[in-house]
């Protein structure tokens, strides 16, 4: 392979790589927004496949990805509704809750879209949008600048959600409800009512990110198309220790990692790679890297003992110490 | 000192207030006048945190009735009580760790707007600071700031809200003598402002150093309402609270110590932050003698114990147990060597709260016998630790989670006395105890005592230490600073090592 | 004007009236709201619900097409099961299971060699399975023990690797003409089936029963003992209850979790086994319809209970056979959601007292 092929090659790997980690990294900012009030909600995967399958639904009915993209943060949020009420007014085991719901989303979906699985016909999707000057930049320019728009709201969304976490009132007492919920009762904070809104929020944006892979990503709907990304959404927070910036990293990184398998079959050169058998292994490739980065990010928890917010996972009920 | 013609600041008739299993206020009153210091008294468990919980908006009476200064007021929430300037102090710090003091103190804060304005923030938190005489930084997080410190930026989170009332809920039970005074002196010049303070406290030295007048609850009412300070003994005022004359203390026999049991060697462990909380400590233990280790809470004891205990593993030094090198061992070694752990925290690590008294008594496992456990040998077993401890337990069948606090401690204690232990140590033994059941784990560490156990007392009551050790070490900021044997035990002396003056 | 508001009153003693009712009400509720669900998609509730009846238990062949899916699952809900009593979630139970049908095959196809007597053949392959299992479990047991890493992700994830494990062998090396299955065992393979008999008691024909249930319901008596008799299980209980306080008596903590990991990963391997042995006779591309999810959910449905687990698989093993005579093909996976849904959403019955309070405003 020449240095141009080279090149040429890491820079579809990156651009694609950014492309297919847009669904994981919204859904990982959304996860951190709800961790981030103390609240787990296990079921990103049940919600972005209810997500994709009401968005792909919608913009087949419709015509229109604008309203699909609506509707799949719709249902994402809503389903996120019920999360909310389980765990927080019924005060229920997060972590049954969580699974349940990503139990009940994947059945939703499939019952709800099986009649979309046959859909052919070109439904709307979401265009790309190449950035006039920046997109001619080498390797930077494809890679950042000649992308979906779900890309660029995704990327945009990051430094909001930073900002909202550091510079809002709103997002101060969101760090505090997850960390200390009695003291910020004790002020007047609605500890419930915030954990609420923050449950509802990181629906909103699994939705989302449903909606960015049947519309963007895909396009297409097939029953239980995230394939785990849920899950991996789930470990990058840990990852990312409950930074919208490191998510960002965490999300592009595996997205290439998704992308990877594809990209190597393709190339003429590499013909071990065109082995359908070494398919399956490549397949492996994100999810042992996820808990690889897990046990890494175990290790640097474990020393400084820094990171979740302290009351992660933990119902508050007034009164009790 | 304010003459009485006022309105009442505050004013509560009758206040009741149930939990499941418990009635924590059976009817209780109580009269603020403003500009005064007013002392709510009683003993562990007399209602008095719930009835300012009530007066904080946290909890919603069953019934009763709350009044400021004169007018008849329903408190919805925390924010209500906060808006009608009723300022808490809790026992347990409300402050959340990670955040800055500043941040801390703009929780909460209405009619704001959306955005944080930092600066401005902590200029005005720094300025308040020094107006009232508790000064703090306010960029600092809560986690790095001492106790003592901590307690200020709580005094200025309610005062940055507008507090005229202030409740203080056992506020010096975190703080050395002298920052005591420190804080007394700060409330007097509050006082002095109009604003009327409440102090809750069993300790009665402090209540004859800062209150006007005192409140006393009993059993969840009130026994005795504003008392004049000036003109009620502490005999008196302890009457009420116990609802009997003091008793005297124990008979304690002079004690022959025998050989040492446990010998520690320059110890130094780590704590929860990286820093060294235990700074090379030396002691030395011997059986049939009570050692009481002093100090205010904070100073290296948890780390001190776990390290004992083997769930901490010290950073340098050596842990001897009857000769025998023991520093790093794990649990299961160091209890095979004959050293039992009486927790702390009694509630979070001393016990399986859904399981029966008879299987918590063999929470260490079960003793010997075949890999066959039903529930008969287990409430046979159980009757066998409770004639060994001689300790009178609830029944076998009884869910340990519903247990009160003495009773729990009865069955820790009778699990890990049982097996006539070389070595107890035991970590705030009587904290939230009532007298009768204190009384009685008194009794127990003095038998053990006389059976030729070794004792490690770990308590920040300087009394329950004055009452029971043969030797009294202090610790303080992770050095055992001082050390005095029983005939010169001296409470100031002790006291002036507690907050590290030599 | 009063207005009435529901006040929760925790309870100082779970009730045991409402524990014991937990199970069928989440049961009926989650039946409830799928039946909307149903209604939304245009379909009959009530007709949908009676084909899937008849389908699952109208019959001796139906009821010994839901005792064949009830194995696995039964099975399953053990392996889950007596990791939750321990505090530890191990929701991969599906991954371990495919690798104990892997495992299983292995041995069937690879390692012994077809004339083997099925008295040996069978108890090395069930082994073979349960040990994959077991190490697939216990290698994320290991990870939560000495590194803190979550088990909830680590088992997920290495269910989906699990798939792609058994993907390569069956897409590949193992493949019979291309296809996506292996040869068939050798007979001795095969665990014995009712219909085996029917030369000598002809009402079994065609019944496909197979050993497989035995094991699972001793398997069940097993994990009661252990947990309920016997010493080991006397530590798991405590360590469940208050691992702190574990740790503070001095129990072996993070070795138990362990343990327990690799006998949960065991019990699903064993079932994977079970199942490639005793039903197709090969393994298959995706042949288990989320046995191992199936029987998280029983588990919890059951509050735990090994016994209680019996009746509850044999519930959801009714609702994969009768939700093959029904379309569309989700349905037992949104109704299994649902119920686990309500069973979450009803455990606030146990620990609280749900009162109506007139109030003033």
């Amino acid at each position: 392979m020449t240095a141009a092929e080279a090149g040429l090659f890491l820079t579809n790997l990156l651009a694609a790589g950014v492309a297919r980690g847009t669904p994981i990294l919204l859904a990982t900012l959304g996860e951190i927004v709800t961790e981030r009030s103390g609240v787990l909600n296990l079921g990103l995967e049940g919600l972005m496949l209810v997500g994709a399958m009401s968005a792909f639904g919608v913009a087949h009915v419709t015509g229109s990805a604008a309203l699909g993209v609506l509707a799949g943060t719709a249902a994402g949020g809503l389903l996120a509704a019920l999360h909310a009420l389980v765990t927080v007014a019924l005060r229920a085991d997060q972590v049954v809750s969580g699974l349940a719901l990503a139990f009940l989303g994947g059945g939703l979906a499939a019952v709800l879209g099986a009649p979309l699985v046959e859909v052919r016909q070109a439904v709307d999707t979401l265009p790309v949008v190449a950035i006039p000057g920046l997109s001619d930049l080498p390797l930077l320019g494809p890679v950042l600048f000649a992308q979906n728009v779900m890309v660029y709201l995704a990327l945009a969304l990051v430094p909001l959600v930073a900002a909202f976490l550091r510079y809002t009132r709103a997002g101060l007492h969101l760090l505090a409800v997850g960390e200390h919920p009695a003291a910020a009762d004790s002020l007047g904070v609605r500890v419930g009512r915030v954990r609420a809104v923050a449950v509802v929020v990181g629906g909103l944006f699994a939705g989302l990110a449903g909606a960015s892979l049947s519309l963007a990503v895909t396009p297409g709907w097939v029953d239980g198309m995230t394939a785990g990304q849920g899950w991996i959404a789930v470990a990058l927070v840990i990852f990312a220790r409950w930074d919208p910036w490191r998510a960002a990293l965490g999300a592009g990184l595996f997205g290439v990692l998704r992308r990877l398998p594809l990209d190597l079959q393709g190339q003429d050169g590499l013909a071990f790679f065109q082995d359908p058998g070494v398919g399956f292994f490549l397949n492996m490739l994100p999810y042992l890297a996820t808990v690889a980065v897990l046990v890494a990010g175990s290790r640097q928890a474990v020393r400084r003992r820094l990171g979740a917010p302290a009351a992660l996972g933990q119902p508050f009920e007034r009164g009790r110490r | 000192m304010v003459a009485s013609p006022a309105a009442p600041a505050v004013r509560l008739r009758g206040i009741v207030k149930r939990f499941p299993g418990v009635v924590a206020c059976d009817g209780a009153d109580l009269d603020v006048l403003p500009g005064e210091v007013h002392a709510l008294l009683g003993e562990n468990g007399a209602g008095k945190s719930t009835l300012m919980n009530v007066l904080a908006g946290l909890y919603r009476p069953d019934s009763g009735e709350v009044a400021l200064g004169g007018a008849p007021v329903r408190l919805r929430s925390p924010r209500d009580a906060i808006r009608r300037g009723l300022g808490m102090v809790h026992q347990h710090f409300m402050l959340v760790p990670t955040l800055t003091v500043a941040e801390n103190l703009a929780l909460g804060l209405e009619g704001q707007g959306a955005l944080l304005h930092r600066a401005a923030l902590e200029i005005a938190v720094e300025r308040l600071g020094r107006d009232v005489g508790l000064p703090v930084d306010p960029t600092a997080r809560v986690w790095q700031l001492s106790v003592g410190e901590q307690q200020r930026v709580e005094i200025l989170k309610v005062l940055h809200r507008g507090a005229r009332v202030l409740l203080l809920d056992e506020p010096t039970a975190v703080l050395a003598p002298p920052e005591a005074a420190q804080l007394f002196d700060a409330l007097r010049r509050l006082a002095a402002e109009g604003r009327s303070i409440v102090l809750i406290t069993h300790k009665l030295d402090e209540v004859a150093a800062v209150a006007d007048r005192a409140t006393v609850l009993r059993r969840g009412r009130t026994v005795a309402a504003g008392l004049a300070v000036a003109s009620t003994s502490s005999e008196q005022l302890s009457e009420h609270m116990i609802g009997r004359p003091m008793g005297r203390r124990l008979a304690r026999s002079a004690g022959t110590p025998g050989e040492a049991v446990l010998e520690v060697r320059g110890l130094e462990v780590l704590g929860d932050r990286g820093a060294l909380a235990v700074r090379g400590v030396d002691l030395v233990v011997r059986a049939g003698e009570i050692y009481g280790l002093a100090g205010v809470s904070g100073n290296g004891q948890r780390e001190l114990v776990e390290a004992l205990a083997g769930l901490r593993r010290p950073a340098a030094g050596h842990v001897r147990l009857d000769g025998v090198e023991r520093t790093g061992s794990p649990v299961a070694e160091v209890r095979a060597a004959g050293l039992v752990h009486v927790p702390e925290d009694r509630q979070a690590v001393g016990v399986a709260p859904r399981l029966s008294v008879a299987e918590n008594l063999a929470l260490g496992g079960v003793p010997a016998g075949g890999w066959w456990v039903s529930p008969a040998r287990l409430l046979a077993d159980a009757s066998t630790r409770a004639a060994a401890s001689g300790i009178e337990l609830p029944a076998p069948a009884t869910v340990a989670g519903t247990l009160s606090g003495g009773n729990l401690q009865r069955v820790i204690l009778a699990r890990e006395l049982a097996a006539s232990p070389r070595l107890i140590v035991a970590a705030q033994p009587t904290r939230g105890l009532d007298v009768g059941a204190t009384e009685a784990v008194h009794r127990l560490l003095l038998d053990q005592r006389a059976r030729g156990a070794a004792v490690l007392l770990v308590s920040e009551d300087l009394e329950e230490l004055l009452c029971l050790a043969d030797r009294v070490g202090v610790l303080f900021g992770g050095r055992l600073v001082g050390e005095l044997a029983a005939p010169e035990l001296d409470a100031g002396r002790l006291g002036r090592w507690m907050t590290g003056a030599s | 004007m009063t207005w009435p508001r529901v006040v929760f009153e925790p309870r100082l003693v779970p009730s045991p009236w409402a524990r014991r009712l937990q199970p069928p009400l989440a049961l009926v509720l989650g039946l409830a709201l799928g039946a909307v669900v149903l209604a939304v998609a245009g379909l009959s509730p009530l007709a949908a619900y009676a084909q899937m009846a008849t389908g699952a238990f109208g019959s001796f062949y139906a009821l010994s097409d839901t005792a064949v899916k009830a194995t696995p699952i039964l099975l399953t809900a053990l392996a889950a099961l007596v990791t939750f009593r321990v505090g530890l979630w191990n929701i991969g139970g599906e991954g371990q299971l495919l690798l104990g049908a892997w495992a299983a095959t292995g041995v069937a196809l690879h390692v012994l060699p077809p004339s083997t007597p099925a008295v040996l053949f069978l108890p090395a392959l069930l082994v073979a399975g349960a040990l994959a299992g077991a190490l697939w479990a216990g290698g994320c047991g290991w990870l939560r023990a000495r590194l803190g890493v979550s088990e909830i992700i680590s088992t997920l994830l290495l269910t989906y690797v699990a798939a792609q494990w058994n993907a390569f062998f069956v897409f590949g090396p193992w493949s019979e003409g291309g296809f996506p299955l292996t040869p068939r065992f050798p007979e001795a393979a095969w665990l014995p089936r009712l219909s085996d008999a029917a030369a000598t008691w002809p009402a079994l024909s065609g019944l496909t029963l197979h050993l497989g249930l035995a094991l699972a319901l001793a398997a069940a008596a097993f994990v009661w003992v252990l947990y309920e008799r016997t010493r080991w299980g006397f530590r798991l209980r405590v360590e469940g209850d208050n691992p702190r306080a574990a740790v503070y008596a001095g129990l072996p903590l993070a070795r138990d979790l362990v343990l327990v990991m690799l006998l949960s990963g065991a019990l699903a391997g064993l079932a994977g086994a079970a199942e490639v042995s005793g039903v197709v006779h090969r393994l298959q591309d995706r042949f288990s319809p989320g046995y191992g999810f199936s029987g998280v959910i029983v588990a919890w449905l059951a509050r735990l209970d090994p016994w209680l687990a019996v009746p509850v698989a044999f519930l959801f093993g009714g609702l994969l056979v009768g939700g093959k005579e029904v379309q569309p093909a989700g349905i037992p996976a949104m109704l299994q959601g649902l119920v686990l849904l309500a069973i979450a959403g009803t455990q606030v019955l146990v620990r609280v007292r749900v009162r109506v309070a007139w109030r003033e405003p």
